[in-house]
Order: structure tokens, then C-alpha cells, then sequence
């Protein structure tokens, strides 16, 4: 369970020589195996939220727990998956992925369908594949929550798409907590249990949207008149 | 075309000019040794093993000189670049002796290690050691945020992490390094031989000086920037060998 206890971020703009707060008293729950979307106005500090629960940046008040551990720096346990490639270059695909932990790589493989790329260096990899072995690297670690920071935002529509059910079948099969960071209002909706709607900045947390939505889910669901209505709603949430 | 073929054609070329300015009257005044010369000349030195001896004693002078720069501009490198307090300690002190030259050492060297071979390994480490390290340290300070916070959340040890993130990370920019570091190597124990040494390339076009064989100087610089080049694709070889991977860091090699 990861459970962020009135929250609050600010940093130092050196360009406008002022305190720029970011986060405002944010507070909530999320239960173990949930699949959670925080959505919120763009610059509402969304990735300052994941680096905070991460552990890479200290909060300026407010406490993180996971799994009522109280968290101060960064851990095997909480992984970052960003848009950004952060593989090792100079390590092959499967060294990546058991760089720390030594798993049964060829599961996780098959898991992540990355079969027959074993041996391939990062720069050899679409951008697809690399999120891909990002999310096996994360589950080798055993990593129990899995902060994706807007992870599909620098794919191409067709590979989000097939990227959008490996990611629920990944995590229907391995029960993980889930949180993503998106501003993809229709991505939110399709993939979580719940969504976290965020005010401008300096943020609080403005609405809790259930998705009922029966799983597995279909791309049909996107046409659907409940659907429609969520989305409506979230639209205007952030655009006001 | 291939480019090799333009090379080797560019080479010819310009051996073909200069064999042809012979043959205008008044414009040579014997000092110079025409191509024809020349290939005689390194026919004649390379069958009598004389200029042999000599690029082994400066290929001895060089690998030494410059395995023991390598090893420790790396190893300084990382430690440095990786240790805050240890790079500000060392940072004036690096700042001075690197703009002084190797030859600007030599007068020293002789009168710490003689004149024998200790003097040009010294020359050479010292020619060698700087764009390794600095260019080591430069890598190091690279490293970008991603690759630092993906290691925390690994909790990777110190160990590890100097191993197989920093060292790994910063091998394109090692490897630039080396690159310098071994041409500059070979200038400086070239340099080292002509004042303080009994063999060597340095000391073949010196003495030649001295009993006035021009053809002789002139096939001793010929091969000292043969072997100088294929030393440099030495190092290059083994930098691609060794990093079959391509990283975003932009250092071409």
C-alpha cells in the first residue's frame, strides 16, 4: 500500500528569482495491485509527484509510506518507468534486464515478448522494445510498484496500442500496484482502476474518478457511451 | 569509388609530384632526396636490421611509457571525476602541469633518470598521461541524472556501480583519450630520443644529422608517421572491439 501523507513541494526558479510551490497538501491511498492514473493540467508537478514517491527527490513536508515503510531514498521496490531511455547502452537486452537480480530471464522475456532480442544492445531496439525491457528490467528487481511516468508518450500510436494490453495482461498476470503519470485523458481511462485528478499548480488532489470498467478490457470500451461521459468530465476538470 | 582507393591514389599522386619536380632544372638543391632515392634508402636500412632496432626501441619506449599512463590517467580519472573533494584537491595542481610540454621535461628527466631508457618512459608517461585523464574525468562528469537515479533504485553498491556504470559509461570518452594519448606518446619519444637517448626512431634521423644522410632523416620521419598512424588505428581496433554498442553520449571515435 503506498499512502502519501499531506504532501508539499516547492522549488527555486532562478530565472524569476522566486519560490515556485508545486505540490500543495496533497494526501491519498492507493491499495497494493491497483491500477492508478494521475491526470492533471500540464506543469501541475506529476513528474515531481513520481520522483517524490520514487525517493530521487525529498519532499519539503509530508511523508511517503509503501507498505507502511516511511520512503527516503530510492529502492528496488519502486521503479521509474519514464519516457526516457534509461537503459544501459553498453549492456545487452537480457544483462539489462538481470543486471540485479538473478531471475528466470527467459519468463520475463517471453512476458515482455522480446524473445530472440536477447542479445541485442539498446541501440539496436524500436522505441516500443525498450519500454518493454524497462518494464521486464522493473519486474526482475521484483519491484512491487511500477511509477510510469508517461512512459508511451514518445511511441507511435499502433505500437501504444499493443503496448497499452501487454502492459494490462503484464500486470493482470503479476498483480503489481501501478501508477501512471499521463496527460493521455483516453489512455487513463482505458487502462486504470481508478484515476487522480489534479488541480493546477500548486497541486491538490481535485477528484477520485472510478473506472468500473469489467476486465480484460476491449478496444470497443473507447466508443462506449460511459466512456464518453468520463472523458468529458476529465476534459473539463483540467481545462477549467 | 572506395575510399580506400582514393587514399592510396592521393598517396600515389602526390610521390609522383614530387619524383616530377626532379626533373625541373635549379629547383632542387640535392638537399632533399627524391622518392627514387628514398626507396633505395629504406630498402637499404630495412635489410640490415639497422632502422629495425630502432622502431623496436621506440615501440618499447612508447608501450611502456604509455601502458602505465593509461592505467593510471583511467584509474585518476574516475576516482576524481566520481570523488567531489578529491577533484577539487587535485584540480590546480592538474591545471598547472598540464599546459607544460613533454619536451619541456626533458632537461629534468635526464638529470632525475639519465640518459638511459627510464628518462624517454617518463617523457612518454607524461606526454600520454593528460588527455587520458582529463578526458576520463570529462567522461565521468557526464554521467547523465537517468543513469545515476536508475542505480539508486537498483541499490547498486559502490563497487557496482564504479564498475559497471561509471567505468562502462565512460569508456567512449576513456577511449578518446588514448586515441590523443598515443599520438602524443609517439611525438614525445621522438622527441625524447633526439636529445637524450642512444636508440630509437628520435635518435636514427638525429644522428643521420650528423653524418649529413639526408635520405636517411627523410626515411626515419617517412616511418615515424607510419607507425605513428598505426598505432592510432591500434588503439581504434580496440575501442571498437571492445564497444560493440553504441551509447548517446555523441563521442565519436
Amino acid at each position: 500500500m503506498l499512502k502519501c501523507d499531506d504532501l508539499s513541494f516547492s522549488y527555486f526558479d532562478l530565472n524569476k528569482k522566486q519560490v515556485n510551490k508545486v505540490i500543495n497538501h496533497l494526501s491519498f491511498k492507493i491499495k497494493t495491485g491497483e491500477f492508478i492514473s494521475i491526470v492533471g493540467p500540464s506543469g501541475c508537478g506529476k513528474t515531481t509527484l513520481a520522483n517524490i514517491i520514487a525517493g530521487h527527490l525529498p519532499v519539503e513536508s509530508g511523508k511517503v509510506f509503501f507498505n507502511d515503510k516511511l520512503v527516503s531514498s530510492p529502492g528496488r521496490d519502486r521503479f521509474v518507468i519514464s519516457q526516457e531511455n534509461d537503459l544501459f547502452d553498453w549492456m545487452t537486452v537480457e544483462k539489462n534486464i538481470l543486471f540485479s537480480n538473478h531471475v528466470d530471464a527467459d519468463k520475463l522475456i517471453k512476458m515482455v515478448h522480446l524473445t530472440g532480442c536477447e542479445n541485442k544492445y539498446p541501440f539496436q531496439l524500436s522505441g516500443g522494445m525498450k519500454k518493454r525491457v524497462a518494464i521486464a528490467r522493473a519486474l526482475a528487481a521484483n519491484s512491487e510498484l511500477l511509477i510510469m511516468d508517461e512512459p508511451f508518450n514518445s511511441l507511435d500510436y499502433q505500437i501504444r496500442e499493443k503496448l497499452y494490453f501487454e502492459l494490462l495482461e503484464i500486470w493482470l498476470k503479476t498483480k503489481k500496484t501501478v501508477i501512471l503519470i499521463t496527460h493521455d485523458i483516453e489512455e487513463a481511462i482505458f487502462l486504470s482502476d481508478k484515476i487522480f485528478l489534479l488541480t493546477k499548480p500548486p497541486c491538490k488532489l481535485k477528484k477520485v474518478l472510478l473506472i468500473d470498467f469489467k476486465r480484460p478490457r476491449n478496444v470497443a470500451l473507447r466508443y462506449s457511451k460511459k466512456f464518453l461521459r468520463l472523458k468529458k468530465i476529465i476534459q473539463e476538470s483540467i481545462c477549467i | 569509388m572506395n575510399k580506400a582507393y582514393v587514399k592510396i591514389l592521393v598517396i600515389i599522386c602526390v610521390i609522383c609530384l614530387w619524383q616530377a619536380t626532379y626533373f625541373i632544372q635549379g629547383f632542387h638543391n640535392n638537399l632533399i632526396p627524391s622518392p627514387i632515392v628514398l626507396i633505395k634508402s629504406f630498402y637499404d636500412v630495412i635489410s640490415s636490421g639497422e632502422l629495425n632496432e630502432h622502431i623496436l626501441a621506440s615501440l618499447d619506449r612508447v608501450l611502456v611509457g604509455f601502458f602505465v599512463a593509461s592505467i593510471l590517467g583511467i584509474f585518476l580519472g574516475l576516482l576524481f571525476g566520481y570523488s567531489k573533494v578529491m577533484g577539487l584537491i587535485a584540480e590546480p595542481l592538474i591545471e598547472i602541469l598540464r599546459p607544460i610540454p613533454p619536451i619541456a621535461w626533458i632537461p629534468i628527466a635526464i638529470l632525475l633518470f639519465g640518459l638511459g631508457n627510464n628518462s624517454s618512459y617518463f617523457i612518454v608517461f607524461l606526454g600520454a598521461f593528460f588527455p587520458i585523464f582529463t578526458n576520463t574525468l570529462f567522461g565521468v562528469t557526464q554521467l547523465p541524472k537517468k543513469f545515476k537515479n536508475i542505480s539508486r533504485t537498483l541499490e547498486l553498491g559502490k563497487v557496482s556501480f564504479f564498475n559497471d556504470v561509471l567505468l562502462k559509461f565512460s569508456m567512449p570518452y576513456i577511449f578518446v583519450g588514448l586515441r590523443i594519448g598515443i599520438g602524443m606518446a609517439w611525438m614525445s619519444v621522438i622527441a625524447a630520443e633526439l636529445i637524450g637517448a642512444q636508440s630509437g626512431l628520435g635518435y636514427f634521423i638525429q644522428i643521420n644529422r650528423l653524418l649529413l644522410n639526408t635520405d636517411k632523416i627523410v626515411v626515419g620521419m617517412i616511418v615515424i608517421g607510419i607507425v605513428g598512424y598505426l598505432l592510432s588505428k591500434l588503439i581504434l581496433f580496440l575501442g571498437h572491439s571492445l564497444m560493440p554498442y553504441k551509447g548517446d553520449s555523441n563521442v565519436e571515435m
